[in-house]
Formats: C-alpha cells, structure tokens, sequence
C-alpha cells in the first residue's frame, strides 16, 4: 500500500491511484477541483485575515473535518439514501419548527438550534430537499404529472416557509432554487417554466410592497445607486468594487491588494473573500477560479446522466446545481451584479457549518458514481 | 402507447434528463460568462478609473459630521458654542484584542475600568469599520500620555473634534439644555446614517426639543489615507451641512441676577415678556454643569447628580408643581369682580380666623389678630386670608377653577420645551375621578375655601404663575411663552424672527377692573401697608406683585408655626409674581424659593432684581 503512494508517477502507478480512489468510494476529478479550490481558498484566506497563521489554520481544520464527513457520506450506498429519503426531511421540518420555537437568536433572527451541538437545521434541509424530491418522482414515470409536481411544491414551499419565517431570506432562496433545479431536472413541461418565470415576475412588485423588509429594500437600492448611502448599505459594493477593479488583468500579487490588506474591504474573509481574489489575482485568477468551480459542476451533471437510476440522478444534479448556483450568487453580489444577500463562497469563505453540509453533499455524488459499477456487476 | 397508463420508459428518461442536463450546464456556463463579463468590465474597461482609487493610496469614505448650531441669548451673545477639543478613537476593525487593549487604557489611565463594560457595549452597537468615541475631552497631559504608547494601540487614535461648551455653564443650564452621548435606546430611534461621524445628541431643554434642526446634515469626504490609516489627502466628497443657530428669548444679564439672587437655593425664577410670551428668565435652582456632560461624564458622576437630594437635574421651572399659595389672589378677585359676586369697595372684618356658616372649624388667617376691617384692595396689599375665604365660598370652586384655567393654570403653557408639567386646578368632577374609595370622592366645602388662598389641592408651575402674572400684566391677552426667538438664517446671516402666537385672552366684562386689581398689586409694593412694601419702597419704576406662601406641612388647628422647630425642609415655600412697569409692563416674573419660609421677604427681592436688570439694561 505505502509502495503505492510513494512510488514514481508512472502509467501503471495511475491505475493503482485510481484503484486506491475506488476502494475509498471517492471520485479523482470531483476531489481535485475540490482540492484546488481548497487550495486558492487558503491562499486568499492567509491574506485576508492579514497573514495570521492561526486563522488559516483553523479554516484547515475544518476543512479536513467537512472532507472526513465527505469520505463517510461517500461510503454509503445510494440505495440506503433512498430509503432514509423521506425520513431525513421529516427530521429536517421537526427541527425547523423546532428552532421556530425554542431557537436561539442571533444578529436578530432565529437560526440556531442547540442540542448538545449548535447548528442550523437549514443545513440538514440543504440536503434533505433534494433528497425528498429525487424519491418522492423516482419511482413513477417522468415527466412528472400535475399532481406531482403539486405535491413537489409542496414539499419545498413548507421547509422554504419555516426558513423565511426565521427570517433568513438568503437561505430561503437558494432552499426555492434548489427545488426548482430538482423539478427541472425531473423534466417539467416548458409550458410550466414559462408559467412559474411569468408568475414570478408578477409577484414582484407584491413582495417589494408587503414582504420585503426594510433593509431588504435598501440593498436592492444599494446595487441600483451604491453612491445614494456611501456610509452604510453602499459600503461593501463601493469597496468590493474598488477591490476588484484595482486588481485589473494579472492582480496585484498575493499579499499585495492593498483594499483588502488595509482592511478596507469589509467581511473579506467571509462573504467577499472572491474581491480578494480578484484584487490579488487579477482577471486571470478570478477566472480560473470561476472555470474550477464550472469543472466541478459539469463534473457532477457527468456524474448524474451516467447514474443509473432516476433517483440518483435527479439527486445528482440538483446538489450539483445548487452547488454552482452558491458560486453564482456569491461572485455576482461581491462584483455588484445582485444585492448584497449573506452568501458564502463554496470551500473558500471561512466558517463552518455550511462547509460540511457542503462536502456532505459531494459524498453523496462520490458515492453515486463509485457505487454505480458495484451495482452493475 | 395510446392507452391512459403511462409505462416508465427508462431509455426516453434517460435521453430527457441528458438533454435537461445539458440545458443546465449551458445556463450554467451563460451565467459564469456573464459574471466574467463584469469581471471583464471592473478589471479591464474601468481598470484605469479603480486603479486610480485604490493605487498607491487608499481611499476611505469618511462621515464629516455637521458643526452643531450656535445658540444666543436675544441679544446675541453666545449661549452654547463648538470648542475645539481632544477626543480619543476607536475603530474595531483594526484592533487585534478590545478587551486587552482597553485593559492597557485602563492602564495608562486614559479610561476609568469602571467604563470598560459600559464602552464594550457601545462598541458593540457600531459597525465594525466605525470610529467610535471612547473618551472626549483630553487633557494636553493625556494627549501627551498616548502620544508615548501609541505604537501600542493600533486602531486607537486621537482626534480633534469639536466639543459643546456652555460658557454660561449652570446658571442657564435648565434652559438651554445639553448635549451628551448617544444613548442605545436613542440610537434605536434615530436614522443613524444622518448620525454617522457625530456621538453626541441633545438630551434636554432647547439642545434636545430643537435637535433636528440644531444637528444639521452629515456630509462625507473621500479621504486618502496611507498604509496607517493616516488621511493624507482630501478627494472629495460632500460637504456637511451645519446645524442651523438659534437666538433664544433669554435675556442672559437678567437670568444671571436670577442665579445669583437663589444664591444656591432650591427653587425657579421664570420671567415673560408679556406683549409676546418671550421667557427673559429661564432658572431651576440648584443646577447641574452642562460643560460636564459634553465632556463625558462617567457613570459614577451621573449617578451622584441623579441621586442628590436637592435634584439638580430636576427641572423645577418646567415640571415643579407647587402649591401656589396667596399669589392667586388678583385672579380670583378678577373672578368675583367679573361674576359680581361682591362688592369691591364693603369691607368685612377680619378678625385673624374665618368659619364656614353652622361649622366650628377654623380656617386661620396668616395674621394671628387679623387685619381689621379690609375691602378688596385692602385685602389684596396685605394678603388677607379671611378676605378670600369668604370669597372663595361666595364664588363656588366651579367657577373659582374655571377662573384659574383660563389664565393657563392647570394645562401646560404650550412653552417650545418637552416635559412640561400641567400641575392642578381641582374641581369636584377632577376628585370623582382621581380617587377611588368612596369617602374620598366627595368634595367637601372646605376644599374651595382652602383653595381661596392657593393652598389644598391646587398645583402650579413656576412657568405657569410666570405666563398667568403675564396675563395679568398684560390685562388679559394671552401669547404662548416661547424660548425660541429666531433663526439665523445660513445663507443670509440675518436672524429671522418667529411671531409671538396669541392665545385665547381672558376676557372680562369691564375692563377698569383690571386697573383695580393691579392698582392693588402696585400696593402690595408701594403702598402703605403692602406686604412687600420694604422691597418696592425705592424703586425707579412701578411695580405690581403679591407675595404667597405655600404650605408644605400642615399646621393643626391649634399649634403655632414655629419656624425654628421645623426642619429645613418641611418650612413654607416662598413665593413671589411681579410684573413692570404699570403702565405698559415689559417684565413678568414668577419666583420660587422651596422652604424660604416668608413670599415677601425671601423672593420678592429676587423679583426685584430680575426685575430692575432687565429694564436697566434693555430699552
């Protein structure tokens, strides 16, 4: 086994990588473009928090603990997946009425829940949706019927509600987006894409007027005139912006952005940590970034049209999409595109929770892949 | 295939989820082209123009708070100005450890470790890039001080700012107010981009009911700051717009004789204008020192002033109810005059104690023998108690209340001030409603006589019998009493004055009956046998007034006031309303002095004084 890892790189060696891949139940592209963008990320991190050691290294920490979830997620066969389904997503809504109830508050809403550990039960519906959906269409014939996707509506409106309720829009949203990758996927009718973008477009002004906080409000009006509160909500895109923009084709050189290293850019090792990449690494960087993350997701849709059954590729790709969509979300609000929404970068904004749901989540698609020929043997 | 079941046809799902797969991955790839357009945008097109801002330089947006308007007294001397001054600041973002280095300040004694759990929720309510205050007002020596351990505190800096000083410090403190730091509950309410930059708020009086036009707008400025965070160079911005400046109706010579005349007493001088409603004298006594609270006092400061017996922060001129005492007199006098319920010019005969028909009780005069045989002009020099007694019971407390509440008495004045208090006109209906055991709803016929002298139930603010004796002075016109004269206007510089606000008057049937009762007023000074004649006998101008005494402890129905036995604080009140000149009078004045025993002898010279200064030095 040590011969193996330690020998030269030869085309026979590969093959017994490969094998070592295998028995581990993990997928060599999929943890290579994790792995490169763990790598940027800890890069970017080291000098966002202004060169600290300590800082990196907890981040590393936790990395290699969400990467140990990944390896024990992945050794379970998607088949076991498919009958905890409908179980894992009522625990999720148990705990999301739960934390309705009894959570504790933090920065003014209710996410947290503290049973002997503290988390979000937003996390465990992350996962626990797209698994609810991929069962409840997997056995009947697609695409789905009326009534199917009624009841798939269903059961992303209710976790969706509970979310908002909380209130955490932000989460709520990507939770929406989620669903509606899922129901995509299964192969709705266009005539029903064309209805919910229509219906969406209408509800527009009904949730500016009644629904929207505030300070919702205000970072819609941000992005259209960051300049109107350049104190306040402006702050960050004005900054980001000057971050980035500075950064120009080749960047300034790792350590060397001056917004980010004179801490001018506010949240810079959490939700705009890409304007730091931006800044340092210039366009180049920031792109390679963006064709990592791409690589990643096509990685995964490969991975869902060649599963081979209908639960696990609905499960495949919709945790690929949702994946790709944080990315989405994260770059276009730190370059100014979207509203500022509390979105972290995948694998690289520091914290924790939603890293290991995260990493979870490529253990599912490792395990879908590397369970495929067992099965078909 | 034409039959209603639809069969699972895994080979058609699979080629159907390829082809949405394939969908996704497109849009996926549009939506990372687009984020690469605007890469491509900020980094490439605009590279020039960001490059420009962040190069070599850093820029900051800064709030550039607003210069606090200005405040004057009515000729426009300084009463509240902007000094430049020293403050210590703090900005969380840069600081490694906050607890440990205000642990260091502690240290080196530029903050009190009382503070510290006090400062650290502060700092916790503020944006983490904020520059929060954490000290203001430091000395030359503790400027000094930092300057030696600044490589110490990074993110803690100091800078000069301008800080409110009142050079006329306590004595016009209850009038003008003061500023001092943003509390979390304000904060709450107020928009706090508009307060960015700025860590003081009016709290009282005029610095707080005129706050919105005296804090001015925020502007901001794009700064360049090197690679310490030191500004280097200006690059634009918005220049702040100052907080416009007030001229007050306060005449400050007046209200400085007014000070000094308490000389350190419990108690209030209010003086008005009476043709306009202008407060000339705007005093509480004791006082508090408004230049404390800009400087930032620590809690254990605050706590002292809130604790004092004597209330400092108490402002007695706006919210001190005191029983009025004799000083009513005139207006009820008015008020039988008007209703006819006597006859001005009969005496009775007092003989020093008053009983109501078929009763035993005796109401005592304030004159043990009593003052013979006394009319109504009589009655009024010399404060006769038996006098309007009778005439109380002869006017009914209906009409007596309804008298009194159309000279401002119980319902506050409408002054431009917050928390004015309304005092007491009680009436049956008002006892019917303000008690709750049976026994205690009944009015009982005492209570008007008792109320014929001021005294029983009967409340009133040093502002209220200040704007009543105006009324009086100014024989039944009404004007709102104001402290806002003017507005300085920014762009002109000229002062632009608000028009006094006439209120209902007091309109009685024949108007030489107001010529009578301040013909009896007049004499309480500068008659014969006035109470107060000692203090009006030389004065260079005619004055009108009547003294009153206000009971704080009740005396039992046969003991004597000994004034030597009772304590300091249970001694009568002393009161004193004054207006002048006669004929077309400039100066009301209402005076206060809590336990100063005798109306006559303790507070008419203080109305005096006020009195003679203000028609001294304004013409």
């Amino acid at each position: 086994m040590s011969s193996v890892l330690t020998s030269n790189r030869r085309p026979a060696d590969l093959t017994a990588m490969a094998l070592l891949l295998r028995g581990l139940h993990l997928d060599g592209l999929l943890l290579a473009g994790i792995g490169a963008i763990m790598v940027v990320g800890l890069l970017a991190l080291y000098s966002a928090v202004g060169e600290s050691g300590t800082l990196v290294f907890r981040q590393a920490v936790r990395l290699a603990a969400a990467l140990l979830a990944m390896l024990m997620v992945a050794q379970i066969p998607p088949a076991w997946y498919r009958r905890a389904a409908p179980w894992i997503y009522l625990v999720g809504l148990a705990l999301l009425v739960m934390v309705l109830l009894t959570g504790d508050v933090g920065k003014g809403a209710r996410r947290w829940l503290d049973i002997g550990l503290r988390f979000q039960p937003s996390e465990i519906m992350k996962l626990g949706l797209p698994l609810m959906i991929a069962w409840l269409l997997h056995e009947r014939p697609l695409p789905p019927s009326f009534g199917m996707i009624v009841a798939s509506l269903l059961l992303i409106l209710i976790p969706v509600a509970l979310i908002a309720l909380q209130p955490d829009l932000g989460t709520a949203i990507l939770l929406t987006m989620t669903g509606a990758a899922a129901i995509f996927l299964a192969g709705i009718g266009a005539r029903y894409i064309f209805g919910a973008i229509s219906l969406a477009l209408i509800s527009l002004p009904v949730l500016w007027y009644w629904v929207m906080h505030d300070y919702q409000k205000q970072r819609v009006l941000t992005l259209i005139n960051p300049d109107s509160d350049p104190l306040g909500a402006g702050y960050h895109i004005i900054q980001s912006k000057i971050a980035i923009g500075s950064g120009g084709l080749f960047g300034k050189g790792w350590l060397n952005g001056s917004q980010g290293q004179l801490e001018f850019l506010p949240e810079r090792s959490t939700d705009f940590i890409f304007a730091v990449i931006g800044e340092e690494f210039g366009l180049l960087g920031a792109l390679s970034v963006l064709l990592i993350y791409l690589l990643i997701l096509f990685r995964g849709l490969v991975i869902a049209a060649t599963a081979q059954d209908t639960f696990s590729r609905i499960l495949a790709g919709t945790i690929s999409l949702t994946f790709f969509f944080y990315v989405f979300v994260n770059s276009a609000m730190v370059t100014g595109l979207i509203p500022v929404v509390g979105v972290p970068l995948p694998l690289v904004s520091a914290g924790g929770t939603s890293m290991v749901t995260l990493l979870a989540g490529f253990g599912i698609l490792m395990s879908i892949q590397t369970h495929r020929k067992l099965l078909a043997r | 295939m034409a039959t209603s079941i639809r069969i699972k046809d895994h080979w058609a799902e699979q080629r159907m989820f390829l082809r949405r797969v394939i969908v996704a991955g497109l849009i996926a790839f549009f939506l990372v082209t687009l984020v690469f357009g605007r890469l491509f945008q900020l980094q490439i097109l605009e590279y020039d123009y960001f490059s420009a801002q962040s190069q070599g330089n850093r820029i900051r947006v800064q709030p550039v708070p607003p210069t606090r308007g200005l405040i004057y007294d009515r000729e426009g001397r300084v009463l509240a100005e902007n000094v430049p001054s020293y403050q210590l600041e703090l900005i969380p973002e840069q600081v490694p450890d906050l607890e440990a280095t205000l642990a260091r300040l502690v240290e080196i004694g530029l903050i009190d470790g009382e503070e510290v759990a006090e400062l650290q929720t502060l700092i916790g309510t503020h944006r983490r890039f904020d520059s929060i205050a954490i000290r203001q007002r430091l000395t030359d020596e503790d400027v000094a001080q930092f300057a030696v351990h600044r490589p110490r505190f990074p993110g803690v800096e100091i800078r000069a700012r301008l800080a409110r000083n009142y050079p006329y410090g306590p004595a016009v403190a209850h009038a003008v107010g003061y500023v001092g730091g943003i509390s979390a509950a304000e904060k709450q309410e107020l928009d706090e981009a508009a307060y960015a930059g700025t860590s003081v708020i009016g709290k009282t009086s005029i610095e707080d009911a005129y706050e919105s036009g005296l804090h001015g707008e925020v502007g901001h400025a794009e700064v360049l700051v090197n690679a310490r965070g030191r500004i280097m160079e200006v690059l634009g911005g918005e220049a702040a717009i100052p907080g416009g400046d007030l001229m007050l109706t306060l005449d400050v010579d007046a209200q400085l004789v007014a000070w000094d005349a308490l000389a350190g007493r419990r108690g209030a001088v209010v003086a008005i204008e009476p043709r306009t409603g202008d407060v000339l004298v705007f005093v509480s006594a004791p006082s508090y020192d408004p230049n404390a609270f800009s400087a930032g006092l620590t809690r254990k400061e605050f706590r002292a002033l809130q604790t004092d017996q004597d209330r400092p922060l108490f402002n007695r001129a706006l919210r001190g109810a005191y029983p009025p005492g004799s000083t009513i007199k005139p207006m009820l006098a008015l008020a039988a005059l008007h209703h006819a319920a006597l006859d001005p010019d009969d005496t009775m005969y007092c003989g020093g104690y008053y009983r109501l028909p078929g009763k035993s009780h005796r109401y005592r005069d304030w004159k043990r023998e009593g003052h013979g045989p006394v009319d109504m002009h009589d009655a009024i020099a010399q404060s006769c108690d038996v006098y309007f007694y009778d005439m109380a019971r002869e006017l009914g407390i209906d009409r007596l209340a309804d008298f009194l509440q159309r000279f401002g008495l119980g319902t506050t004045t409408g002054l431009d001030l917050r928390g004015e208090k309304a005092g007491l006109v009680p009436t049956p209906a008002w006892k019917r409603r303000a008690f709750s055991r049976r026994e205690d709803k009944v009015w009982f016929p005492g209570e008007t006589v008792i109320t014929g002298i001021g005294q029983g139930y009967l409340l009133a603010t040093p502002l209220q019998l200040a704007h009543a004796t105006a009324v009086v002075a100014a024989r039944g016109e009404r004007y709102r009493p104001r402290l806002l004269r003017g507005r300085v206007n920014l762009d002109t510089g000229e002062t632009e004055y608000g028009q006094p606000e006439r209120l209902p008057p007091v309109a009685i049937d024949d108007n030489a009956q107001w010529d009578r009762i301040i013909s009896a007023m007049n004499a309480v000074l500068q008659g014969e046998r006035g109470t107060a004649r000692a203090v009006g006998r030389d004065a260079p101008f005619t004055i009108a007034g009547k003294s009153g005494t206000a009971q704080v402890f009740s005396v039992g129905q046969d003991e004597e006031y000994d004034s030597e036995e009772i304590e300091e604080r249970m001694r009568d009140h002393a009161l004193f309303i004054a207006f002048a000149p006669l004929e077309a009078p400039r100066i009301a004045v209402a005076v206060i002095v809590e336990n100063g025993e005798s109306g006559s002898r303790t507070a008419a010279p203080i109305a005096r004084a006020v009195l003679e200064t203000y028609l001294d030095t304004s013409s």
